[in-house]
C-alpha cells in the first residue's frame, strides 16, 4: 500500500495515498469539526466547518474531500479558521429557529456541541426567525424544519443505504427545505420503509422519534458505520 | 452582383419591430418582382443596438455599405414603398429610408473594432448553412481533420493564449490539453450557453448572428479531444438562439459537417442542444453538468475536474460559446496575425451607443465605453463601470485607462467576466448597486454550501439596512468581514464572487457608504 | 385514477425514459400543459423511473417551472442591470401596486434577456416592449384581450 506523510499542525502523520485530510486527521487524533460530512455516506463538502489551510494554496480547503499529498503541511485550527468556523454555526443559528432549552435533542446535539466547540455564546448576527413548520403525519418519526440545517444527512442514508429516496432538497438557495415525496407530508409517502436511518443520522432535533420530549434524542452515528461494515464485508461486531 | 438589403433580425432588433420589417420588405419585393436586382435578407446583430432596428444596404460592389437605423417601422406602407422605387430605378445605392437615421460606419464604434468572432455575424443569413460555407465556415474543420495532427491543435491554442471567454479566465489549451490526454473514447465536448450575467449578450449575439462558427469551434475541439459527443446547454430566456442552433445543428448534419465520418474522415461528433430552465448557477460548470444529467443544478467542489470526470462520468471538454467561436479565427488566422485576440462586449447602461463590440483585447475601457460608446448621455459624467456581472466590480472613472485583459481587471478587484460592461454616470448610487447584485446572488444561491445560501442573506440584510440609513460603523465592519468570510469560504464561483461588488465599492467608493451611516453613530 | 398524458410520449421516447432527460421532459410538460400538477410529476417519475422527492427537488428548483396555472397574460419586468440603472426597481414596484391581477394578467420579474438597449424593459406575453414607464406599462396592458 502506498503511503503519503503529511505534516498537520504539529504532529507527522503517514496514511495510506488514496485517504482524505479528514481522515489522516482523524489518525493523528487531530479533531477537525465536521457537520454535513458522515463516515458511511458519500461526501458533499457543502457544510463548509472542516475548511482547512494547506501550506503553498491560497485557497482553504475542505478537509472531508481533499485528497492527502506528500509532503503537505495542513493547519486546522488557526485563528482565520476559528473565525470562520464561528461564522458558520452563527449563520446556522441565525437561519432557523434553533431554541435548545425545548429541543429533543438538547445536550446531544451535534450542532449544539459545535456551537460550544467554537466559542459561540451570542450570535453576532441578527436572527432571522424564518417561518418553518413542523411534520407530525408519520406514524412512528416528526420533522421539525425549524431544527432543520440542510446537512442532507438523511437525504443521503435514504438514498444511498435504504434505496428509498424519500427526501429529496426542494426548492433553492435560502428556500431550501428537506422534502418528502412530491412535497408531501411524510406520513403519505409511501416509499418510506419506516427504517428510522434518517432520524438516526441527524445531527440536530429535527428528526426526531415521535413520544420523545425535551433531551430525550440519542442518535449514534456509529450505528451507521456498524451497518455499513456488516453490508460491505460481511462483519459484524455484536 | 445584386444589391443587397441586411436587415437585424437579433433579438434587440426584433423587439423593435426587426423581423416584421424584414418580413414585409422580402414580401414586396416578390410581389413587384424585383428579386433579380435585390435581395433583403435577415441577418444577426448589426452592432449598434440602440439604434435598431437597424438595416444595411450593399447596393453595390464599388459602393460603401450604408447602415441606417430608428428605421420608423410604423410607415412599414412608405418604406417598402421608396425601397421599390429605388430598386425599379437603379438608385439603390442612393436610398435612404425615410425617418431613419444614417449611421456613420467611419465612428470609432466600427473603426476599432477588429472582428474574429462576429466576422459574419450581420454579414450572412444565420438561417442558411450555404451563406455560411461560402463565408468560410467548417473549412477550419476540414483542414484539421485532414492534418489529422491533434497535438499540434493544441499546441497551436495553447501558444495563441486564448483563455476562457466565460468568465473564469483558464487557459484553454491546458484545459483540451487536460481532456486529450485521457485515456479512453468516450468523452464529451460541452458548450455553455447558459449566458446569465444580467447585462450581458455577447453568447447571445454570437448564437443568433453566426451559430456555425459555433458548431465548427466544437467539432474541431471534439476532434482534437478525442469526444463524439457534443452537448449545448443554452439558457431558455434565448428562444431565438434556441432556434437558431437548431436549424444549424440540423442542417450541418445534412452537410455532412456534423455526425458521422465527417468530411470522410473517421471522426464522429453529434450535437445535442439541452435548454435550461431558469438557474443562473447553472453558468458554473460543475452545476451545468449536473443539469444536463437531469438534476438539480447545484455545484460539486473539484477536484475530480470535468477533464476527469464530467457529465455522465465521462471526461469532459467544457468551453464557453465565444471561446469555441474564437477557434476557426485563430487556426485561419495563425498566432502571428491572430496576436492576442479580441473579446466581445456587450455595452450598456448610462451610455450613448449601446451594442455589442469587438475589440483587440488589451483595448483601454476609456476607448470602450468614451470613443467607441460616446460617453454618457446628456451632460452627466461617468461615474464606474461594472464589468463581470454578480462576480465582478466596479471600476470608477479615474481609472478607466486601465486596459481591459484578464490581469489588469483583477488588479482592480473586478474580473474581466464574460463580457458585460454596464456604464454608470454621476447619479447612481454604488450602494445601490452592491445590494442590487447581492439581491441577484441571494436569490441564486443554489442553496447547497451554509456561507453562500446563509450569508448572502445576511449580506443583503446588510446592505438593506445601510441603504435604510439604520447602520452604524460597527455595521459597516460586519459586512466588509462577512463578505471576505463568504467570499473564502464559499463552494463555488456564484458564492465566492457574490461579495466582489460590495468589496469592489467599499474599496473604491466607501463615501457612498460612509454618507449613508448617520452621523450620531459615527465615533 | 392514473390520468394519461399521450402527448409527452415523444420526448421521453427521444430521451428513452432516461433520468437525464427530467428536465426537457418537464419542459415540454410545461409547454403542453401550462403547468405541474403532481399527477403529471408522478407520471414523469414513473415514465424515468425516478424517485417522486428527485422528481419535485428538481422541478422546485428552477426559476422557470410552475406548479400553479398561469393568469391570462404575464407581464415580466426585467431586473437585469441595464434595466435596473434605468429604474426597473421601482417600475416593478409601481406595477405591483396595480390590481393586475384583476385584469387576467401575473406579475413577475425576469432575468435579463439581453436586449439591453430597450432598458428598462418589460415582456408581456414573450412580446418585448422596450423603454417603458409604469404609465406606458399599464395603457399597453388595458389594450390587452380581457
Amino acid at each position: 500500500m502506498n503511503l503519503y506523510s503529511l505534516r498537520i499542525d504539529d504532529h507527522d502523520v503517514a496514511i495510506a495515498a488514496d485517504s482524505t485530510v479528514l481522515q489522516a486527521a482523524q489518525e493523528a487524533s487531530i479533531a477537525i469539526p465536521t457537520l454535513c460530512f458522515l463516515e458511511g455516506l458519500s461526501a458533499v463538502a457543502a457544510c463548509r466547518m472542516c475548511l482547512v489551510e494547506v501550506s503553498g494554496n491560497d485557497t482553504l480547503l475542505p478537509a472531508c474531500i481533499t485528497p492527502v499529498q506528500e509532503g503537505m503541511q495542513v493547519h486546522t485550527a488557526t485563528p482565520r479558521l476559528q473565525d470562520i468556523r464561528r461564522t458558520l454555526i452563527e449563520l446556522l443559528f441565525t437561519e432557523g429557529n434553533h431554541v435548545c432549552g425545548i429541543c429533543v435533542a438538547n445536550g446531544h446535539c451535534e450542532l449544539q456541541n459545535l456551537a460550544v466547540e467554537v466559542g459561540m455564546d451570542h450570535s453576532r448576527l441578527p436572527y432571522r426567525f424564518p417561518d418553518r413548520h413542523v411534520d407530525l403525519s408519520h406514524p412512528l418519526f416528526g420533522m421539525d424544519h425549524n431544527r432543520c440545517v440542510l446537512c442532507t444527512r438523511c437525504v443521503r442514508v435514504c438514498d444511498e443505504v435504504e434505496g428509498a429516496h424519500v427526501w429529496d432538497v426542494g426548492w433553492r438557495g435560502e428556500h431550501c427545505r428537506i422534502i418528502a415525496g412530491l412535497e408531501e407530508p411524510w406520513g403519505a409517502v409511501e416509499a418510506c420503509t419506516h427504517c428510522g436511518k434518517c432520524v438516526e443520522v441527524c445531527p440536530t432535533g429535527a428528526l426526531f422519534h415521535r413520544g420523545d420530549t425535551t433531551d430525550e434524542k440519542h442518535s449514534d452515528p456509529a450505528r451507521l458505520q456498524a451497518l455499513m461494515q456488516a453490508r460491505q464485508q460481511q462483519r459484524w461486531n455484536p | 452582383m445584386k444589391a443587397c438589403l441586411r436587415v437585424c433580425t437579433a433579438a434587440s432588433c426584433r423587439s423593435r419591430g426587426g423581423a416584421s420589417l424584414q418580413h414585409s420588405l422580402s414580401e414586396a419585393v416578390a410581389r413587384a418582382g424585383l428579386e433579380h436586382g435585390l435581395r433583403v435578407k435577415g441577418v444577426g446583430c448589426l452592432g449598434p443596438c440602440s439604434d435598431g432596428p437597424l438595416l444595411a444596404m450593399d447596393a453595390d460592389p464599388k459602393a460603401q455599405t450604408q447602415l441606417y437605423g430608428s428605421i420608423p417601422v410604423a410607415d412599414g406602407a412608405q418604406l417598402v414603398a421608396s425601397l421599390m422605387e429605388a430598386a425599379a430605378q437603379h438608385t439603390l445605392a442612393h436610398w435612404c429610408p425615410a425617418g431613419g437615421l444614417r449611421i456613420d460606419l467611419n465612428h470609432p464604434f466600427f473603426q476599432l473594432q477588429r472582428r474574429l468572432v462576429l466576422e459574419h455575424c450581420g454579414q450572412i443569413d444565420p438561417t442558411s448553412i450555404e451563406e455560411a460555407l461560402a463565408a468560410g465556415a467548417y473549412r477550419q474543420l476540414e483542414r484539421v481533420l485532414q492534418n489529422n495532427n491533434p497535438a499540434a491543435v493544441i499546441e497551436q491554442v495553447r501558444r495563441s493564449g486564448l483563455r476562457g471567454r466565460g468568465g473564469a479566465g483558464y487557459p484553454t489549451g491546458l484545459k483540451w490539453a487536460a481532456v486529450a490526454q485521457m485515456p479512453g473514447t468516450e468523452k464529451v465536448v460541452v458548450c455553455n450557453a447558459d449566458e446569465g450575467d444580467p447585462g450581458a449578450f455577447m453568447d447571445r449575439t454570437v448564437l443568433e448572428g453566426d451559430p456555425h462558427t459555433v458548431l465548427e469551434g466544437m467539432a474541431i475541439a471534439a476532434h482534437t479531444v478525442g469526444a463524439s459527443r457534443g452537448l449545448i446547454y443554452v439558457r431558455a430566456e434565448y428562444p431565438l438562439a434556441i432556434a437558431r442552433l437548431r436549424t444549424a445543428i440540423a442542417a450541418a448534419q445534412g452537410h455532412g459537417w456534423l455526425g458521422t465520418a465527417i468530411a470522410g474522415s473517421r471522426c464522429n461528433f453529434d450535437v445535442e442542444l439541452r435548454v435550461g430552465a431558469g438557474a443562473y448557477v447553472c453558468g458554473e460548470e460543475t452545476a451545468l453538468m449536473q443539469s444536463i444529467e437531469g438534476k438539480r443544478g447545484m455545484p460539486r467542489p473539484r477536484p475530480p475536474y470535468p477533464a476527469e470526470r464530467g457529465v455522465f462520468g465521462l471526461p469532459t471538454l467544457i468551453n464557453n460559446v465565444e471561446t469555441f467561436a474564437n477557434l476557426p479565427a485563430l487556426l485561419r488566422l495563425g498566432l502571428e496575425t491572430y496576436g492576442r485576440g479580441t473579446k466581445v462586449f456587450s455595452l450598456t447602461g448610462h451610455v450613448r451607443r449601446s451594442g455589442v463590440i469587438e475589440v483587440p483585447m488589451g483595448t483601454s475601457l476609456r476607448t470602450v465605453v468614451e470613443t467607441m460608446g460616446g460617453g454618457t448621455p446628456a451632460g452627466r459624467s461617468i461615474k464606474a463601470v461594472q464589468t463581470g456581472g454578480p462576480s465582478g466590480g466596479c471600476v470608477p472613472a479615474h481609472q478607466l485607462d486601465t486596459p481591459v485583459d484578464y490581469e489588469s481587471l483583477q488588479s482592480l478587484g473586478t474580473i474581466m467576466g464574460s463580457g458585460g460592461m454596464v456604464v454608470m454616470d454621476d447619479t447612481t448610487d454604488m450602494v445601490d448597486i452592491a445590494r442590487f447584485f447581492m439581491a441577484f446572488s441571494r436569490e441564486e444561491s443554489c442553496g447547497k454550501c451554509v456561507p453562500c445560501r446563509a450569508g448572502t442573506v445576511q449580506l443583503d440584510n446588510l446592505l438593506e439596512q445601510i441603504l435604510d440609513r439604520r447602520a452604524t460603523p460597527e455595521d459597516l465592519e460586519q459586512l466588509e468581514s462577512l463578505c471576505r468570510m463568504v467570499k473564502d469560504t464559499s463552494l463555488c464561483g456564484l458564492g465566492q464572487g457574490a461579495p466582489r461588488p460590495v468589496l469592489s465599492t467599499l474599496r473604491h467608493f466607501r463615501d457612498d457608504y460612509l454618507a449613508l451611516v448617520p452621523v450620531e453613530t459615527r465615533r | 385514477m392514473a390520468e394519461s398524458y399521450p402527448e409527452l410520449e415523444p420526448v421521453l421516447q427521444r430521451h428513452e425514459h432516461r433520468a437525464d432527460g427530467l428536465i426537457e421532459v418537464l419542459n415540454r410538460a410545461q409547454e403542453l400543459y401550462r403547468h405541474l400538477t403532481p399527477p403529471l410529476l408522478r407520471h414523469i417519475a414513473r415514465q424515468l423511473h425516478l424517485p417522486f422527492s428527485r422528481v419535485q427537488g428538481t422541478a422546485s428548483f428552477y426559476h422557470l417551472f410552475r406548479f400553479s396555472p398561469p393568469a391570462r397574460h404575464r407581464c415580466l419586468v426585467c431586473t437585469g442591470t441595464a434595466c435596473h440603472v434605468k429604474g426597473a426597481a421601482s417600475l416593478l414596484a409601481a406595477l405591483q401596486r396595480e390590481p393586475l391581477n384583476t385584469w387576467g394578467i401575473e406579475l413577475g420579474s425576469v432575468r435579463c434577456i439581453g436586449t439591453c438597449s430597450g432598458a428598462p424593459l418589460v415582456v408581456v406575453d414573450q412580446q418585448v416592449w422596450n423603454q417603458q414607464s409604469c404609465a406606458s406599462v399599464l395603457s399597453g396592458l388595458r389594450e390587452l384581450r380581457p
